[in-house]
This record gives C-alpha cells, sequence and structure tokens, in this order.
C-alpha cells in the first residue's frame, strides 16, 4: 500500500496553492502535515484524496495512477475540522453510510458500526440520537467512527481535534494514533501545533507557503531541520535567530563574543550564517563557562502556570524564551539571557542547515 | 392607614389604566380584518340583506352561497383549475429551481453573478407584460386554455424567486457535507436526494409557499390564457354577473373559500417563513 505525489501542484485562479510536490506515504504509517494556517495542508490533503485535480503531476495509489479518478472510486476516508456529519441521519445510520454504500451485509455493518462506536467512546444510547444532539467531541468522534468504519486505504484527517476543548483533544489524541496502527491504513494527519506532531510520532512533512520543507521521522525533522523554514514551522513558540559570522577559525556572536569552530562547527567557511536556537533552550542563569551571553530588553511576560515566556528584543531581532517556573519579571528592563552553543544550529545566509547542533546529532 | 388614603385620593384623580399596547393591538386587528369579516358576513347574508340593509352580522343566516358554489361545477370547477395549474406550477418551478440554486451556491462558472442578477430582474417586470406574448405563442402551438400553459407563465416569475430563496438556505450547508459524502461513496444524485435535499427542508417548504402565493392569486396571466377548461377561480369571481345583477353573496362566499387555501398555507409555514427571512432573502 503506497500513495506517491509525483510533481503534483495546484493553483486558483493564478495563485499557487501547492508547489510542485514529491511525496511517497507507505502503508501503516502515520504521516502529520505540519504547518502554519493557509500553508497548503488542507489543499494538500484535497489532492490526496482526489477533491481537487492537480494542475500538473500525477497522484499514484499502489502502482496506478488515480490522478482523474472521481472520489467516489478512491476509497478514502476524511475527517474535517468542522464536525461534519449527515444531520438528517441518526449517529448509527452516519457510521453506517459508507459501508451501505458498499453494500455490506446487515450484520456486518451492524457489528462493525458497533466496534467502531466502542473505539470511539461512543455510548450506544447515542447511537439513536442525530448529530446535531452531541455535543461537539461527540460529533467529531462520529466522523472519526465513521472513517474508521470504511476501512479506506488512505485516511485523511485535517485537524480532527482542532475545535475540541483542551481534555478532550488530549484524550483523543493519544487514541487516535493507537485505532488507526490496528487498521493499517495510511495516514494523513494534518496539524498546526508542532507539540501534537511530536506526540504523533510516525512521520512529519513540515509545510511553508504550499511547499513541503522536509519530510522524514518526525524526531528527525525536530531535531536535524533541513533550513530554518522548518525549524521555524517546528518549533513553538518559533525558533530564535541571530546573524553571526565566521572570521578566523571562530565563529562571531556579536558584542565581541565568539567560540572556537570546533564540534558542530568544525569546517564551517567563513562568511555571514544564521543562527537559531530553540525558546527552551534560552537561560536566565549561566550553567555553563561556555554559555554565550546576550544583553536584551525585556518586552512582554507570559506566564502559563508552570512556564514563562519571555519576549525580548535584541537589538531589533525579536526574541522568545521559555523558562521554566513562574518569574515576575519587569518589563522594559535590561535582561541577560544565556546560551549554550551547543543548542545552536547554524543555517546559511539562504536558509539551508549547515550545520545541526550538536546536541541534537549526539542523540 | 394614612398612606393608603394619601395614594388613592392621588389615584382618584387618574383615569382608568390603560394598557397602551393592547389598543395598538385591538386596533391593528380591527383595520386587518374588517375587510375579511365584511367578506365573511356577506357569504352568510342572502342578497337582500346586502343590498337593502346596514347590518354588523348575518340577521337572516343562511348558507345558501356556499351551497351554490359547492354544487355549481361552473363554479367548483374553478378551484379545481387554480388548485392543478398552482400545484403543477410549483412541482415544475422547485424541480428546475433544486439544480440551479444548487449550482449558483456551490459552484463559479462563467457569469455566474450576472445570470444570478439575471434571473431577478425577471421579476420585475410587470406580468402584463407577458400577457400578449402568452397569448399569441399559446394560442398557436395549442396551449391556450390548458393548466400547462398557466403553470408555465407562472413558472416565468416563479423560478426565479425559488432559486433566489433556495440559494439563500443552500449557501447555509457547509460544502464539506457534499464532500464527506462523495468521500463516503454517495454518487451525485444519490446524495442530492439522501443528504442534501432533507438539509434545505425548511427552505424548499418556504420556497413552496412562496410559489403557491404568487400563482394563486395571480389574475392577470391566468385569465387570459385561459377560457373555458382551465378557467381559475379569480376568473369566474369577475364574471358572476348574471340577467338579475350581481349575485354578491355568492360572490362573497367564493372570497371566503379563495382565502381559505393560502390561510392554511400560511398557518402550516408560519415557523419556516421567520427563518426564510434571518437568511436575508425572501
Amino acid at each position: 500500500m503506497s500513495l506517491i505525489l509525483e510533481g503534483v501542484s495546484k493553483s486558483v485562479n493564478g495563485q499557487p496553492h501547492i508547489h510542485a510536490t514529491d511525496l511517497e506515504l507507505l502503508g501503516g504509517t502515520m504521516n502529520v502535515l505540519l504547518g502554519p494556517t493557509s500553508s497548503g495542508k488542507t489543499s494538500l490533503m484535497r489532492l490526496m484524496a482526489g477533491l481537487d485535480a492537480p494542475n500538473t503531476g500525477k497522484v499514484i495509489w499502489d502502482g496506478k495512477d488515480v490522478t482523474g479518478m472521481r472520489v467516489q472510486d478512491r476509497g478514502v476516508a476524511m475527517v474535517y475540522q468542522q464536525f461534519i456529519n449527515y444531520p438528517s441521519m441518526t449517529v448509527y445510520e452516519n457510521i453506517a453510510s459508507p459501508m451501505r454504500l458498499l453494500r455490506k451485509s446487515k450484520d456486518q455493518i451492524d457489528s462493525a458500526v458497533k466496534k467502531a462506536a466502542e473505539l470511539m467512546k461512543l455510548a450506544p444510547e447515542l447511537l439513536a440520537r442525530k448529530p446535531l444532539e452531541l455535543s461537539g467531541g461527540q460529533q467529531q468522534r462520529c466522523a472519526l467512527a465513521r472513517a474508521l468504519v470504511k476501512e479506506a486505504g488512505l485516511v485523511l484527517l485535517d485537524e480532527p481535534l482542532a475545535n475540541l476543548d483542551y481534555k478532550l483533544r488530549e484524550e483523543l489524541r493519544a487514541e487516535i494514533p493507537k485505532i488507526f496502527e490496528e487498521a493499517g491504513s495510511i495516514f494523513v494527519y494534518a496539524t498546526t501545533e508542532p507539540e501534537e506532531a511530536l506526540l504523533l510520532g510516525g512521520n512529519t512533512a513540515t509545510m511553508w507557503e504550499g511547499r513541503i520543507t522536509q519530510f522524514g521521522k518526525t524526531p528527525i525533522v525536530y531535531r536535524q531541520p533541513v533550513n530554518a523554514t522548518t525549524a521555524r514551522v517546528f518549533s513553538d513558540p518559533p525558533m530564535n535567530f541571530l546573524k553571526v559570522r565566521m572570521t578566523g577559525g571562530r565563529l562571531h556572536f556579536g558584542d565581541g563574543q565568539s567560540v572556537p569552530a570546533s564540534d558542530a562547527f568544525t569546517g564551517l567557511t567563513e562568511g555571514n550564517y544564521l543562527a537559531g536556537f530553540r525558546p527552551n533552550h534560552l537561560e536566565m542563569a549561566k550553567k555553563g563557562p561556555s554559555a554565550l551571553e546576550f544583553a536584551t530588553k525585556l518586552q512582554v511576560t507570559e506566564i502559563t502556570g508552570s512556564e514563562t515566556f519571555i519576549h525580548l528584543d535584541h537589538q531589533g531581532d525579536s526574541w522568545v524564551g521559555l523558562i521554566h517556573g513562574v518569574k515576575i519579571l519587569e518589563i522594559g528592563a535590561m535582561m541577560d539571557v544565556f546560551l549554550d552553543p551547543k543548542h545552536v544550529y547554524i543555517f546559511a545566509e539562504d536558509g539551508t542547515s549547515v550545520a545541526p547542533a550538536s546536541y541534537a546529532t549526539a542523540a | 392607614m394614612s398612606d393608603l388614603t394619601h395614594t388613592s385620593a392621588k389615584r382618584g384623580l387618574r383615569l382608568p389604566k390603560i394598557n397602551g399596547s393592547a389598543v395598538v393591538m385591538g386596533l391593528y386587528l380591527l383595520f386587518l380584518l374588517l375587510p375579511i369579516y365584511w367578506l365573511l358576513i356577506m357569504s352568510l347574508k342572502t342578497n337582500s340583506e346586502i343590498l337593502n340593509t346596514f347590518t354588523l352580522w348575518p340577521e337572516d343566516l343562511t348558507f345558501d352561497n356556499y351551497l351554490t358554489i359547492l354544487t355549481d361545477s361552473s363554479w367548483y370547477m374553478g378551484y379545481v383549475n387554480s388548485m392543478i395549474y398552482v400545484v403543477m406550477n410549483m412541482v415544475i418551478s422547485l424541480a428546475v429551481a433544486l439544480p440551479a440554486a444548487y449550482a449558483f451556491s456551490r459552484y463559479s462558472f462563467l457569469g455566474d453573478k450576472h445570470l444570478f442578477f439575471w434571473l431577478l430582474t425577471n421579476r420585475m417586470a410587470p406580468p402584463a407584460v407577458f400577457a400578449l406574448p402568452f397569448f399569441q405563442l399559446y394560442s398557436s402551438i395549442g396551449l391556450f386554455d390548458t393548466h400547462i400553459a398557466v403553470a408555465l407563465a407562472h413558472a416565468l416569475f416563479n423560478v426565479p424567486l425559488a432559486v433566489w430563496i433556495l440559494e439563500g438556505f443552500m449557501r447555509g450547508v457547509p460544502k464539506e457535507i457534499d464532500e464527506t459524502a462523495y468521500i463516503d461513496g454517495y454518487s451525485f444524485p444519490r446524495f442530492f436526494v439522501q443528504i442534501f435535499t432533507p438539509l434545505v427542508a425548511s427552505g424548499i417548504g418556504v420556497t413552496a409557499f412562496f410559489l403557491f402565493m404568487f400563482s394563486w392569486v395571480e389574475l392577470l396571466l391566468s385569465r387570459t390564457l385561459t377560457s373555458v377548461d382551465a378557467k381559475p377561480i379569480a376568473a369566474t369571481m369577475t364574471r358572476t354577473v348574471g340577467a338579475d345583477g350581481i349575485d354578491w353573496g355568492v360572490l362573497a362566499a367564493a372570497g371566503v373559500l379563495t382565502i381559505l387555501p393560502g390561510a392554511l398555507v400560511i398557518y402550516f409555514v408560519r415557523n419556516y417563513i421567520a427563518k426564510g427571512f434571518a437568511l436575508g432573502r425572501v
């Protein structure tokens, strides 16, 4: 079982939504499309489902070109961010409807519907109700059950948990990979949250402005982004950047600070680079002798309960730091922050990764 | 005690308390219902009472007027004819407008906005403008004095209205439902009948009501395009001058019977109508 996109592109009214994209998804895998809103996640999914036809390129399913094929013949299942069910049918009929169209026997339908409802924790008495009489979470579980019962080879989940409340989201997020692992289909899961991608595991394709910037195993994409865009997308809050310069065998971070070009920085040629580091690597105290020190101005603090986000201004660049514990800080004050050089990713000026941080390659 | 006398003394000077809103409502209903009441009592009076005396209610109650209408085929066939072409028109208009409204609500195609507006401009022309061409056209192709002739003529006005109302309702149904249905394997016709139509049922109800209302009260076209076989009740009513003058009582009874179907339809769809207004259409 495999889904291959070959140079697939799509533009609407002359505006490119998806640039020529190659992608290969294998059976039994969970694939996360990660990107901000309007980065092309939904557009790409619609091309995979066959709801839209690509302008160029081919969609190949199990070695067969299905590019122009009708959606009805594709054998896909899809769940939207909005809770989409058939309001005029009961929950039971909603879940059963794809099977009825496949002309399955009554017993088969009944057992499959009951099983799917149980997996999605829909109580039997809910099955007789209409979808609009259910809570939002139950409605979405009904939609998920309908996608599950079809046993489609390709299951597309377009931000299925985005409209659910926090608690339910956590619960379903843990269950979805388990449930779908058993089914053995190809799963594509779109999300805007890096955290969700990491929790779901599998593979991740990071998307930015209609392009897949990187595709691979989720931890690898997270730890070794191939370019600054991927690093920015796959980091919440986004990665911080700083212009650096390599001269005379030392990497200069400004303010007269430099580190020798050893470890990850070995082999960097002379010139300008972009240094990136994640917010959680910014420290308020000097933890080691090699730590870099930056003088910044505190703009805003956000306290989440156990952590504090600090928004800083470093010579015109805005940085975000994630500090453990609740810190009460004075807004507008100067503040020294520290960074261990082994947490620094080096990107070329055009954004391609030159040297991933040494901590990321060591693990 | 002293407090009580004080207030009652003060109140004694005032006029009895009047519920202002009740008065307004009463007057409103009076003005609104007076003509209908007058029609109703006329239909229950004899001709001599109508013409010779002024009475606020029938002194000589009679149901003869209704009996005349319900037994004389030249009268009751007027109702039957009207019903036939009204129902025909509703069926034709809905059958045409449902797919058209779906297309307008779902797809963008060349000139869709202009076409949508152009449909509406059809409503702006007075029916009288079309009476002559319709009469000549139907006469030459042998459709004159048939029910379908009137139904088709009314469709010219009703189809745009139906498309306009239905499009508003259909736009309220998320497109994702269509797509989910296709993904689940529904063919378009099956999806349309089994899933989509129930979702816009209230819209269809509102539309049917407006189609009925237009077709039922429209007089000019229906009278021009018929003579005997498909003569509508409204036309029958305008031709009741007999040898002994106008039969007022029968005419009033016919009027009451003409109002009835409309009143019934309004009663059944009253909740949907409000919804139709809420959608910014109608």
